[in-house]
């Protein structure tokens, strides 16, 4: 490997392009935007470095940077990226482009102040999937709060402060739950015989507490989590974000942002407390199928184009945290995917949204119809990603959602049984919306007139629908570079819950038995660090 | 028999007496200047700042006990005179564009100003109550006539009548608590009070109790916890507003350097008892201080407020007892200085263009309008809602810390918390700067030089203590060594 930092100069590539910014003046709208948008397609282009370089059969840290930070508590700059994390942030890299693309018309006031907070927040984000030390993951995450709040609130819709308060505020409380099991972690791995006072996370990985402490910490951690992914019960800002931020800000917020929830899971949640995320996973199982079936049936009722697709987020992010706590090689591994299809085809969605309510100014169903023959261009794509969101055979969707059926079919039928309702349900709302909006005879005058998609448009949504169509019919290079550190995520996880298993006598009935079955490759895998 | 005068070492009290000197020649020479040229004595003030500040630079790592015990030049007091200082020059740079404007353009506002600054050097120095007692004294009484120098404004002599009577009440308090201490340990040394109540040799236990309660009682005032905060909001809110930001910045680390220095060198075996005290002040403070702030529309006010609730973050830290937790309050003293006088900065800024706006309605369409300001101000907002990367969070980040170490959870919890209810009104200036209708434009000007540089310092200020803080951590961490050696 070289020894150029790619990781960091990925994360604050964005940072140096706020930079530049700050010096262009603010008249020059144009120039503004084209440093904005090449920025982010040059960090695009130095993250598929990431890619290229990654070594596939490697389940711990790549591409790993270390440097002293705050020395006296043990934190440090430490970065690198794994399985988990490596398609993430290629997401992130590539969404971003595409959202500042995206926005060229949409945005119209204020674009320097504008493009800043874009590309602020690409390296919030950034840094939210790349750092493993947990001060410095702690400073993303909540520092990344800034310029989304800037983005909602200032470029937002009608009730846009509402909205962006409700999201900050929702955030924010769940973060600092966080920040107290993030300290109190660091004592307590500090205080073990031999433990060291680090914020280091694979450090404190090998930490062994007692099932008490690990409960509290697990919840404490969850709920900042949960919150963002956002699960059932902790999702209403979810709605009211989406529907009043921007388009570009819709698309990075159920892109890239939701998955800091489900990542976290990943990352933290579930490798640090493995026997409480035994014990929490009927819990958190139960509330991802609720999600799932509340999340499609209120998409279903939505008058509002963007509220059904917001809505539909909460029922997609329901599967993936099915699949994370089916804890088996399936199910992570369709979760994971399914983040990064989620990503692409609901961003897709918010995007073409917006193109319409561009042309429009409204987004009710009602006041669509017949749009087919009027602008056929933008039909089919919008066609391909409704598809795709709903998990059609062909299209990236299915894979992920499949992998997560197969993955938590052999843990608990009942759960597999619910979750393929949830599936049929988002045919439904899918499907009916597209035929409200795009078929039938046109019944508003205005809708005769709209313009089909411009070349800019199809630059921004014709390599979205690539990857859409790419990981649908070969996904392989997609989850092979997950697969090595998902086994050992469920190495971690399982590895000492099966020492208590013995120790306590069979409690946890036939669900225990047949993880073990599934993840028996992994077993004899040591905890590997 | 012969008294025998202690040797004075005239190098550790240097700052001290630049301070003072600089003082006198201001008043000095203020006859002499025409009222055109009354600027030119706050030069001389920030020069005489800067003198200070590079006489204490030369001493660091020096410790010394002088005049008999009664002063310490140790790892302490120089970091809290170097904040004095820091808070001093920024203040004078924030109140020469604003003395000017509003007519307060006279020498003894900087000589006051100085003589306050001289009172919070004292009490950080000292390691002996009744050396506390004078510094705290010389402060105060400067800051009575400060806050009242806008001769005209009602506001302004209420403010100044108010901080005089509790100011004064809380004085007999520390007094009084004082003179038990004394009573019960037979010395005013802190040192030697600690020795005395380790030994238990205390004449009476009860006497002592009383007193420390007295004593946080004072103490409590001047730090304005709740419930002794009462006097707060009205004499920050009439008071001329730069010298409500060297109050709210100043003042209270003066207090808590030597409300520190008092429970953690002469009473730190009675921390089971403060500790709980403290405890439930702590609480009490952050809570009203933050629910309260919410409802506040006039930014003064709510700043005040604010100032309350991070009194209750620092008694956190107070309550861990730990040398983390006194780290960290000076850490988190320095961030608070840099947040709040630059936030002051930005209200005085715009106080400078027409009148005063103090009115939350007139940051409406501030931020895209002055993007500098407004960026400036938004920072500030979020360093002191704790929000990463500012120095605001790493300072909760230190005392949370501190506390989890200490393990009192459930107190950082209830702190966490807390910052999350000041979040909402923090943000609310954020949204009324950049979210609201700018229907209440404010008239274009030139920001002052001066101003500028203050704010300037705030923001870069700000920034590194939020993205780099290992130096100043460390610092602070070497600086505590002296409560506990």
């Amino acid at each position: 490997m070289s020894e150029f930092p790619v990781i960091s100069t990925v994360v604050f590539l964005p940072l140096l392009g706020v930079v530049l910014l700050l010096f262009v003046d603010r008249q020059r709208e144009a120039a503004i935007k084209y440093l904005a948008f090449t920025v982010s397609l040059v960090t695009f282009l130095v993250s598929l470095l990431l890619y290229r370089d990654f070594q596939l059969n490697v389940p711990g840290m790549q591409f790993v940077e270390r440097k002293s930070w705050i020395t006296d508590l043990g934190a440090q700059y430490y970065v690198g990226v794994d399985g988990i994390s490596l398609l993430l942030v290629l997401l992130t890299t590539f969404l971003t482009a595409v959202a500042i693309l995206s926005s060229y018309t949409a945005i119209t006031k204020s674009v320097k102040e504008y493009m800043i907070c874009m590309l602020l927040l690409e390296t919030g984000m950034l840094g939210v999937f790349v750092a493993l030390d947990l001060v410095l993951f702690y400073v993303f995450w909540e520092g990344m709060l800034i310029p989304m709040y800037f983005l909602i609130g200032i470029w937002g819709g009608p009730r846009r402060i509402y909205a962006t308060i409700k999201f900050f505020l929702y955030t924010m409380a769940g973060g600092v739950l966080m920040l107290v099991a993030i300290i109190a972690l660091y004592y307590l791995n500090g205080g073990r015989p031999g433990g060291e006072y680090t914020f280091d996370l694979l450090k404190i990985y090998g930490i062994e507490l007692p099932f008490a402490t690990q409960a509290w910490l697990f919840l404490a951690f969850a709920v900042a989590f949960a919150i963002k992914v956002p699960m059932f019960p902790f999702h209403t800002w979810l709605p009211d974000a989406h529907v009043e931020a921007p388009t570009a800000g819709s698309v990075i917020l159920a892109g890239v942002l939701l998955k800091m929830g489900t990542y976290g899971f990943l990352r933290f949640a579930l490798p640090l407390f493995p026997e409480a995320t035994r014990y929490f996973t009927p819990l958190f199982s139960w509330l991802a199928i609720i999600g799932i079936l509340y999340g499609a049936l209120v998409s279903m009722v939505q008058p509002d184009l963007k509220k059904l697709v917001a809505y539909s987020s909460v029922s997609h992010l329901g599967f993936v945290m099915l699949g994370i706590f089916a804890l088996t090689l399936q199910g992570i591994e369709g979760g994971i995917l399914q983040m990064v299809n989620h990503g692409l085809s609901t961003g897709a969605l918010f995007l073409m949204v917006g193109m319409i309510y561009e042309r429009r100014h409204t987004r009710m169903i009602a006041d669509f119809g017949g749009l087919a023959r009027v602008i056929p261009v933008f039909t089919a794509c919008f066609m391909i990603v409704t598809l795709s969101s709903i998990g059609l055979p062909g299209l990236n969707g299915f894979v992920g959602e499949f992998l997560i059926l197969v993955g938590i079919f052999r843990v608990n039928m009942l759960y597999a049984v619910l979750a393929t309702a949830g599936v049929i349900f988002a045919a439904v709302y899918m499907l009916w919306m597209f035929q409200r909006v795009m078929f039938g005879t046109v019944t508003h005058e205005e809708n005769r007139r709209l313009a089909d998609l411009s070349a800019r448009e199809l630059v921004v949504l014709v390599p979205v629908i690539v990857f859409i169509v790419w990981i649908g019919v070969y996904p392989k290079p997609f989850l092979s570079v997950t697969e090595a550190s998902v086994k050992q995520l469920l190495a971690q996880v399982h590895v000492r819950y099966r020492v208590e298993q013995r120790m306590s006598g069979p409690g946890f009935g036939p669900v225990l038995t047949q993880d073990q079955r599934t993840t028996g490759e992994t077993r004899e895998t040591p905890h590997a660090n | 028999m012969p008294i025998s005068l202690p040797p004075v070492s005239w190098g550790a009290m240097l700052p001290l007496l630049v301070v003072t000197a600089t003082g006198l020649l201001v008043l000095i020479l203020d006859p002499f200047t025409s009222p055109a040229h009354r600027g030119r004595l706050g030069i001389l003030s920030l020069a005489g700042v800067a003198v200070a500040a590079i006489a204490l630079l030369q001493r660091r790592g020096v410790s010394e006990i002088v005049f008999g015990g009664m002063l310490a030049a140790d790892g302490f007091a120089w970091f809290f005179n170097l904040l004095f200082l820091l808070v001093a020059g920024l203040t004078l740079l924030i109140s020469m564009p604003y003395v000017r404007r509003f007519g307060m353009d006279q020498g003894e506002y900087y000589a006051l100003l100085l003589f306050s600054t001289l009172g919070m050097m004292i009490m950080a120095s000292s390691l002996d109550l009744i050396t506390i007692f004078l510094g705290l004294e010389t402060l105060s009484i400067s800051l009575y006539i400060l806050a009242g120098f806008l001769r005209e404004r009602l506001e302004s002599n209420e403010s100044a009548v108010k901080y005089l009577l509790l100011g004064a009440f809380a004085s007999g308090f520390v007094l009084y608590g004082i003179a038990l201490v004394y009573g019960a340990t037979a010395s005013t040394n802190l040192k030697r009070v600690a020795e005395v109540v380790a030994s238990g040799r205390v004449t009476s236990p009860t006497l002592l109790i009383i007193g420390m309660g007295l004593l946080i009682i004072g103490f409590g005032f001047k730090v304005a916890s709740v419930p002794f905060h009462m006097w707060m909001p009205d004499v920050y809110e009439g008071a001329p507003t730069s010298v409500t930001a060297f109050m709210i910045a100043g003042t209270k680390a003066a207090a808590f350097a030597a409300f520190l220095r008092i429970l953690m060198t002469a009473l730190p075996s009675l921390q089971p008892d403060w500790g709980r005290i403290l405890w439930v002040l702590a609480v009490l403070t952050m809570t009203v201080g933050n629910v309260v702030a919410i409802a506040q529309s006039n930014i003064k006010r709510m700043l005040a407020y604010s100032s309350i609730a991070h009194a209750g973050y620092i008694l956190v830290a107070l309550v861990a007892a730990n040398k983390l937790g006194s780290g960290s309050i000076l850490f988190y003293l320095v961030a608070y200085s840099f947040m709040n006088l630059g936030a002051f900065a930005v209200v005085i800024a715009l106080a400078l263009q027409d009148r005063e706006r103090v009115s939350i309605h007139d940051y409406a369409g501030l931020g895209l309008k002055y993007p500098f300001l407004g960026a400036a101000m938004a920072l500030f907002m979020f360093s002191l809602a704790g929000i990463p990367p500012t120095g605001g969070f790493m300072g909760k980040f230190y005392i949370f810390s501190a506390a989890i170490q200490a393990k009192y959870i459930g107190l950082a919890i209830i702190g966490v918390l807390n910052s999350v209810i000041s979040a909402y009104y923090y943000l609310r200036i954020t949204v009324v700067m950049y979210m609201g209708q700018g229907e209440a434009e404010p008239a274009a000007g030139r920001l002052s030089p001066a101003l500028g540089l203050a704010m300037l310092i705030a923001v870069l200020g700000t920034l590194q203590l939020g993205l780099f803080p290992s130096r100043f951590l460390e610092l602070a961490l070497r600086s505590v060594e002296a409560l506990f050696g």
